[in-house]
């Protein structure tokens, strides 16, 4: 593998990727090409959540499959999110509530065309898995309420208790039963074959393996990839549309290919512009990325030598690197499991022992909460949290906030400042240490 | 009727939960559970012997300091407040608390008070969202079933459906009086404003249900022995106050700017049952069909049909004669606002008018409230008049 200034496809690069990404970039825009010629090729559509998404199952109806929050945040890397978010508050909606909201319904009402500028269908049906987030539920009834769209509810129970109880599994499992199958046959006309479904999971597994293997390559010194920023392209298709297809397992053999080569010649990750100087620093970062400015934000990572070497954003759609994996001898149990799973679905005490957890096994300096202003899922708690992880691991642990798409709520300046002012005190820490020594 | 009132108020005003240590003090071994506010099973912790607490934030007499510092400024106030109870001593008195299924911001806070408050029971009580007995029903009994073994357990015996049942009766009760005291003030709204219906609800919160219920009857019968002017108000329901409460002065706001509020759905706890729950059968069971059939429509919760969502807030407006709606939601409420343009839009398809503002817990300026709700209640006047 070579960190490369050239793509695949031979266009003229704007910023440097590593091969897989651009592959990735490939795969991402494949879909919305599928999704723009759905209803000229009289398939139906359907949209659904990133977190504990059913993929392998949709594709059991032949669905092509839109997913709401990477529209909004396709958008958001595009510098569109802003005006949608302005028409959605116009149309009535509150200054106060998620901007992932506020900018799919601000794409529908502007003609519903997709981040690549493709028209993107209306869907046939929402499939609201209620996974990790309670605004997905009013989310769908939104859309429901001003499209007519038809709706199938999947509650996926809260891990209250930090553990995954029989009875909330049987409950997952009988509502893909009793409830979501049924309606996803009678709306795409496509009989349920539970043997296709495990055909896609042991494809799943397989892209689940070595996905893993690249997010913990990032226990290596010089880590040889960010585990926030560059992961956000590595979780893109395993999260989305592709996992359970052999282009997903096609392209986590590659990457896993290119990152285990990077870690034989001992290089840190790839950024925007090119291949990252001396690790100075390593991260955790719990909380999403700010998307409007994602470039200029992993800048002041990178430019400082910052790398993240582990971050909750990338368990967002599912959790595999603690053993979960699809499971085609059980399929419906193990879909079940895997919404249950979801990082937001975790209470607050599983996510302070996982942090901790990651900046033992990570070697890190200490961890960075990127805080959310539209997502209470993450965000509602989190500095309870920096405490905790503080008070356990003696590490330094540092708070920003921004937004996922509102361009209105990231202050550069004010990131920059206190991102300079963490790296100040993770050297001072380390000072102290030795000295202690 | 004023000793009633000033009771009531005096149980509101009491941030140290007197009441609470009062009841627990008489008789030794009683346990208390807190919990917040929309739904939990109460009829469970009663029947363990338990007094069910509402906890329901600081309100605006409680100075926010330290819970302030665990959460950002984009986080609504009931959960720093109830931080704040928690961490000044005032909820020591409680020996457990439920975190309904509200919002991410309740959820979270119940991982929270696990990190926080390590001595104490704490559970975060989920629900269905799915409303068919065989699927999640059958979760429901289940989770009804772990909060019934862990208050046995809590108390050194199980629960038995006997008392139960029993419970089921108290709350039946309890109910049947609050509807009364609802249809009351909906027909004569001028006999029971809401600043007082609303301290006898809050006296709910922290008395036992048994106690409650015949207060509200005796706040009844004592309005009703006295006349009060009647004013040309405009009738008005009040929605999206489930959860984090409105400060006492934007209630009486409202009411001196020429409101009637005839149907609101402040501490739905009390109301969310809509009919008895049958007493003689198996109780959770019960409890679980009454929830998933006959309960009241908030924002918490999925409306499984698009045609259902805004006709709970259609049937509060034709059922208590009101002219219209006011929306008042927190600040950052999620699942309230949210949920408003839906509303709103049902309502404007069936000619209701409606206005909209949110609030904190601890708003002190009531002036542009008074005077929205104001103009509201004029153009309504107008409207009627044309």
């Amino acid at each position: 593998m070579s960190t490369v200034a050239t793509p695949a496809s031979g266009r003229k690069p704007e910023v440097q990727k590593e091969d897989a990404m651009w592959l990735q970039k490939e795969l991402i825009n494949r879909n919305y090409a599928e999704l723009a010629r759905a209803r000229a090729e009289n398939r139906k559509v359907s949209a659904t959540f990133v977190p504990g998404n059913l993929n392998e199952l949709l594709m059991c109806f032949d669905f092509a499959r839109s997913l709401p929050e990477t529209n909004a945040l396709q958008n958001g890397m595009r510098k569109k999110s802003g005006k949608f978010i302005m028409d959605a508050e116009r149309e009535g909606q509150s200054e106060d509530v998620c901007t992932y909201v506020k900018a799919d319904l601000g794409m529908m009402q502007g003609g519903e065309v997709g981040p690549t500028g493709e028209p993107l269908p209306r869907p046939d049906v929402l499939l609201l898995s209620y996974t990790g987030c309670f605004t997905f539920m009013k989310w769908f009834e939104l859309i429901r309420h001003k499209y007519g769209c038809e709706t199938v509810m999947l509650h996926v129970p809260y891990q209250g208790e930090g553990r995954i109880a029989p009875n909330m599994r049987d409950y997952v499992v009988r509502q893909l039963k009793e409830s979501v199958i049924p309606t996803l046959e009678r709306i795409s006309g496509v009989k349920f074959d539970i043997d296709r479904l495990r055909e896609y999971m042991k494809e799943s597994a397989k892209a689940e393996e070595d996905l893993v293997a690249v997010l913990q390559s990032a226990k290596n010194r010089p880590s040889p990839i960010d585990g926030y920023f560059g992961a956000v392209y590595y979780i893109g298709p395993i999260f989305t549309a592709f996992r359970g297809t052999p282009e997903a397992t096609q392209y986590y053999r590659q990457l896993r290919g290119e990152i285990e080569e990077r870690v034989r010649l001992g290089k840190g990750p790839v950024t925007p512009d090119g291949e990252m100087g001396e690790e100075r620093y390593r991260l955790i970062v719990e909380g999403p990325p700010n998307w409007t400015s994602f470039r200029d934000f992993w800048k002041m990572f990178y430019d400082e030598g910052a790398v993240v070497v582990s971050s909750t954003y990338a368990k967002v759609g599912g959790l595999y690197d603690f053993g979960f994996r699809h499971d085609p001898d059980h399929p419906l149990e193990s879909l079940a499991e895997y919404c249950l799973g979801c990082y937001t679905n975790l209470n607050l005490p599983s996510r302070v022992d996982m942090i901790c957890r990651y900046i033992e096994e990570y070697q890190a300096d200490g961890l960075l909460i990127n805080s959310i202003k539209s997502c209470n899922s993450f965000s509602a708690g989190q500095l309870l949290i920096l405490r905790e992880v503080e008070k356990r691991t003696g590490k330094p642990a540092a708070f920003i906030e921004t937004d996922l798409v509102d361009p209105r709520y990231f202050s550069a300046a004010n990131v920059k400042n206190r991102l300079e002012s963490y790296f100040q005190m993770v050297r001072q820490k380390r000072g102290a240490a030795v000295g202690a020594h | 009727m004023q000793q009633i009132v000033g009771r009531c108020q005096a149980l509101f005003e009491d941030l140290d939960f007197g009441a609470v240590k009062a009841w627990k003090a008489a008789e030794p071994g009683r346990k208390a559970i807190g919990y917040m506010p929309v739904y939990v099973p109460r009829e469970l912790v009663h029947a363990a012997g338990m007094l069910p607490v509402g906890i329901l934030g600081g309100g605006d007499q409680l100075e926010v300091i330290q819970g302030d510092a665990y959460y950002q400024s984009y986080i609504c106030r009931i959960p720093r407040s109830t931080i704040e109870l928690g961490l000044t001593g005032r909820l020591d008195c409680l020996d457990g608390m439920l975190f309904p299924s509200i919002c991410d911001v309740i959820r979270n806070l119940s991982g929270m008070w696990q990190l926080m408050f390590k001595d104490k029971y704490v559970r975060y009580f989920d629900v269905p969202q799915n409303y068919q007995d065989e699927v999640g029903g059958r979760f429901y009994v289940e989770e009804l079933e772990v909060l019934r073994r862990d208050l046995g357990e809590l108390r050194g015996a199980p629960i038995g459906d006997d008392e139960l049942n029993a419970s089921i009766a108290v709350y039946n009760e309890n109910r049947r009086a609050i509807r009364e005291l609802y249809a009351y003030r909906a027909a004569r709204p001028w006999q029971a404003p809401t600043s007082e219906v609303y301290l006898v609800l809050r006296a709910g919160m922290v008395l036992p249900p048994e106690e409650h219920t015949r207060l509200v009857r005796d706040y009844l019968a004592a309005t009703d022995a006295v006349s009060r002017p009647m004013r040309d108000n405009a009738r008005i329901v009040i929605n999206g106050s489930f959860c984090e409460q409105p400060p006492l002065s934007l209630i009486k706001s409202i009411e001196l700017s020429g409101c009637y509020i005839v149907d609101d759905d402040f501490m739905l706890v009390t109301r969310w049952l809509l009919d008895d729950v049958p007493e003689d059968g198996k109780p959770l069971e019960e409890l679980s069909r009454a929830f998933l059939h006959r309960s009241a429509s908030t924002a918490a919760k999925y409306d499984a049909r698009r045609e259902d969502k805004g006709q709970f807030l259609l049937r509060q407006v034709k059922g208590a004669a009101a002219e219209g709606v006011v929306f008042a939601a927190p600040s950052f409420c999620d699942p309230a606002l949210l949920e408003r343009p839906m509303l709103q839009d049902v309502l404007a398809k069936h000619g209701v008018p409606y206005t909209a503002f949110k609030y904190a817990e601890n708003t002190g300026q009531m002036a542009p409230i008074r005077e929205q709700s104001g103009t509201f209640a004029d153009s309504i006047k107008l409207w009627s008049a044309a």
